[in-house]
């Protein structure tokens, strides 16, 4: 990825929308970009350079007035819509694993409010809010019974969801899912340590995995540092106490036993202990869990293959 | 002009085995207290209540204190606990407290109380001072950063409620929800204790004070960008219809008085080294990025000039620690460092008076590694030379201080009559 924003058929507002997140955009002194810069944040974001070469997907960025909120809302691929979730980090920005599935699916990638690109909702104080805010969302933008993917802290807001309304959602896939205070060990206290430690923690073999400098640059540009800066202030909302946990989980997901959910874990979990992924195992009656040795918190990444193949079987 | 007197209170324990150059890591708020030795503790406490008692006798006008969590650098983790004391061994000096971190508090009705307390037995002489805290201190008491500036201003709304409004009454906040608040306690002081802000950091808690015509106390900061936040205070009350003056700020900062100037520089340089603070010169402690940059503790955009060049001169990352960290000839150098016989450091003083015009400073002294004697020498030369000609400097240069001129009208105050 470099620094120079690509030529396009479409203006980036048509693009875009016209809209970016004045959350994020319009703080006096935060980042006052002009549209040379915006345009390469937003390349950025998605990663257009791949976009460029790419012929199977197109991908889209638009800005839905729904619930009470302006929801940034990225779409790319065909196929039938799957939802993503995206983690505490926020939306990383176009990986291998979403290009992948999107060759058979058509990706939906809202940023959660809050966390960058869509504005704050100020009476959203923890998990739950949210989750019942995205049913507002998600009757609204007509995706029900749909399937689902949910990484970390989009995990457990999956989880939360659910646990409200299991019809929403086709089938679910939850990606080392924060949510359930651990039996064995204790959920990463990514808040006493910086943004890129936490992000090297989740991995259990950084070196080896392709994408860990896209996603961790040894020197991050402004934009991608002081966009992790907004989403774990928001994760720090909806998180700090107790930590990254709903108490009452793991009796509430006995609600999802007729919703076909499949657990995806890193046996190396460094952010939310393995033995987690047990304790949502035996809550979610019927559910299918898999365990990826010399993984860490992020399956999706680190190992890519595997994990593409068993969302495409899971969602096939 | 309001002089007060203030000490950190630091755990000196040259038998830690932490401080200097060990080699050990002591990243803040990772050392653990298992090398905590209450006997040393007590000695400390002790000393540190000793040496308040002196201050008052030798003429300063307040005695300060401030509480910060989970540290070597700072005794006072429950404060009030010392105001306490201070509040029935004392007889004339004001209790200075800069400040209770509100935030922290899960139930502020227990501050209403405390600190009504001490307003009482003090028989009127408390000031209340409020801070945001540092990361330690959201940390240390697990409350939520995000949320800091917001349960900051409903706590202090709720507890000036609790002690102007008689009870019972409700509360239905967003962050602090009460259904029957009805202290059996009031503050002596009418209609409640002063309010006073200290800050080195947020925009907002200084415009805040502006608006709330609270006085607002800059701790240890450099002169320059000091100034400029001052001006800033003033420029606000002028936008918001009233005229601030010296009565409105305050500058806390480093002032060692000795018998000879070898004696005082030899001592002054124990305020940057030792075995009690961490980030002293010759100790290997390390600031914690994390602690530091806590998710949405402060605005990421609002913030004031002293800690943009706070900032700056650590090459980013923020905190107080890099102030702490900066040489000892630096600070002599732009004075956040007074250091001298009452002849050399008088001169410096009036610098400070007539660069930034405060009407309150405080001294901060016997910190670091200075002795329990290093601290008395001072406070007599400061009783004996300084405070009378301080004083005398700040009616030539007309710096009235909060208890002279009303910080929120800057009308007169009628001075008690002396009861011999």
């Amino acid at each position: 990825m470099n620094g120079a924003p690509p030529s396009f058929h479409l203006s980036p507002e048509r693009r875009w929308g016209g809209q970016t997140n004045p959350a994020y955009f319009g703080q006096p002194g935060l980042l006052s970009l002009s549209g040379f810069a915006t345009l390469w944040l937003v390349a950025h974001f998605l990663n257009w350079g791949f976009l460029m070469t790419s012929v199977s997907a197109a991908w889209s960025e638009e800005t839905v007035a729904v619930a009470g909120a302006d929801l940034s809302l990225v779409k790319g691929g065909s196929g039938e819509p799957l939802l993503v979730f995206h983690d505490e980090i926020a939306h990383p920005g176009l990986l291998r694993f979403h290009r992948e599935l999107a060759e058979s699916h058509t990706l939906y990638l809202p940023a959660h409010p809050g966390f960058g690109r869509t504005p704050r909702l100020d009476w959203v104080m923890n998990m739950r809010d949210l989750a019942g805010w995205y049913l507002m969302a998600l009757e609204e933008l007509g995706l029900e019974s749909v399937n689902a993917i949910g990484f970390s802290l989009g995990g457990w807001l999956a989880a939360e969801i659910a646990t409200m309304s299991p019809r929403q959602f086709k089938k679910l896939a939850l990606v080392a899912p924060l949510g359930i205070r651990p039996p064995e060990g204790y959920i990463y206290d990514m808040f006493l340590s910086v943004a890129q430690d936490c992000i090297t923690t989740a991995f259990h073999d950084p070196a080896s995995t392709p994408e860990f400098t896209e996603l961790c640059p040894n020197t991050p540009p402004p934009e991608q540092s002081q966009g992790w800066d907004v989403a774990r202030e928001e994760a720090c909302r909806l998180g700090w106490k107790p930590y990254m946990y709903y108490p009452a989980l793991p009796q509430l997901l006995r609600r999802l036993h007729r919703l076909p959910t499949m657990l995806v874990w890193g046996q190396q979990d460094g952010i939310v202990p393995v033995s987690a992924a047990q304790v949502y195992h035996e809550a979610i009656p019927g559910s299918r869990l898999e365990i990826l040795d010399n993984c860490g918190h992020l399956p999706q990444v680190e190992k890519a293959d595997s994990f593409i193949a068993l969302a495409r079987e899971f969602f096939a | 002009m309001f002089v007060g007197y203030f000490t950190e209170r630091p755990y000196q324990d040259p038998g830690s085995g932490y401080f200097g150059a060990t080699g050990k890591p002591i990243m803040d708020l990772m050392v653990s207290n298992e090398i905590y030795d209450p006997r040393l503790g007590a000695e400390l406490y002790n000393r540190y209540l000793d040496e308040k008692l002196y201050a008052e006798e030798m003429g300063f006008d307040g005695l300060m204190l401030n509480e910060h969590h989970g540290t070597p650098f700072c005794m006072g983790g429950a404060m009030n606990v010392e105001a306490s004391i201070l509040a029935r061994m004392t007889n004339r000096a004001k209790i200075v407290l800069l400040g209770n971190i509100l935030p922290i508090w899960d139930d502020p009705l227990w501050l209403v109380e405390q600190l009504s307390m001490i307003d009482m037995i003090s028989r009127g002489r408390l000031v209340s001072g409020w801070v945001r805290g540092t990361g330690r201190e959201s940390v240390a008491h697990n409350s939520p950063p995000p949320y800091n500036w917001e349960r900051f201003q409903e706590a202090h709304e709720f507890i000036v409620k609790a002690w102007t409004t008689p009870g019972p009454f409700r509360w239905e906040g967003k962050h602090y929800q009460y259904r029957h608040v009805n202290p059996w306690v009031r503050p002596y002081q009418e209609p409640h204790p002063p309010i006073w802000l200290p800050g080195v950091v947020s925009r907002d808690s200084l415009l805040w004070a502006a608006e709330k015509r609270i006085p607002y106390i800059m701790l240890a900061t450099e002169l320059e960008p000091t100034k400029r936040a001052f001006q800033l205070y003033h420029d606000t009350a002028a936008e918001l219809g009233y005229q601030s003056g010296s009565q409105n700020i305050g500058y806390l900062w480093k002032v060692h008085v000795d018998e000879t100037e070898e004696l005082a520089e030899q001592t002054a340089r124990k305020y940057v080294q030792g075995p009690s603070n961490p980030f002293l010169a010759g100790n290997e402690g390390t600031v914690n990025p994390a602690l530091v940059n806590l998710p949405g503790l402060t605005s990421r955009s609002r913030v004031l000039p002293t800690q943009a060049v706070a900032t700056q001169a650590r090459g980013g990352g923020g905190g107080a620690a890099g102030v702490l960290g900066r040489p000892y000839e630096q600070q002599i150098e732009d004075y956040t460092i007074i250091a001298g016989t009452p002849k050399t450091v008088l001169p410096k003083i009036r610098h400070v008076l007539e660069y930034i015009r405060p009407g309150s400073i405080f001294f901060w002294d016997g910190d670091g590694a200075m002795t329990h004697d290093d601290a008395m020498r001072s406070l007599r030369l400061m009783g004996q030379e300084i405070l009378p000609a301080v004083k005398e400097m700040a009616k030539e240069l007309e710096l009235p201080g909060p208890f002279e001129l009303d910080p929120a009208t800057g009308k007169e105050i009628p001075q008690p009559t002396e009861i011999s």
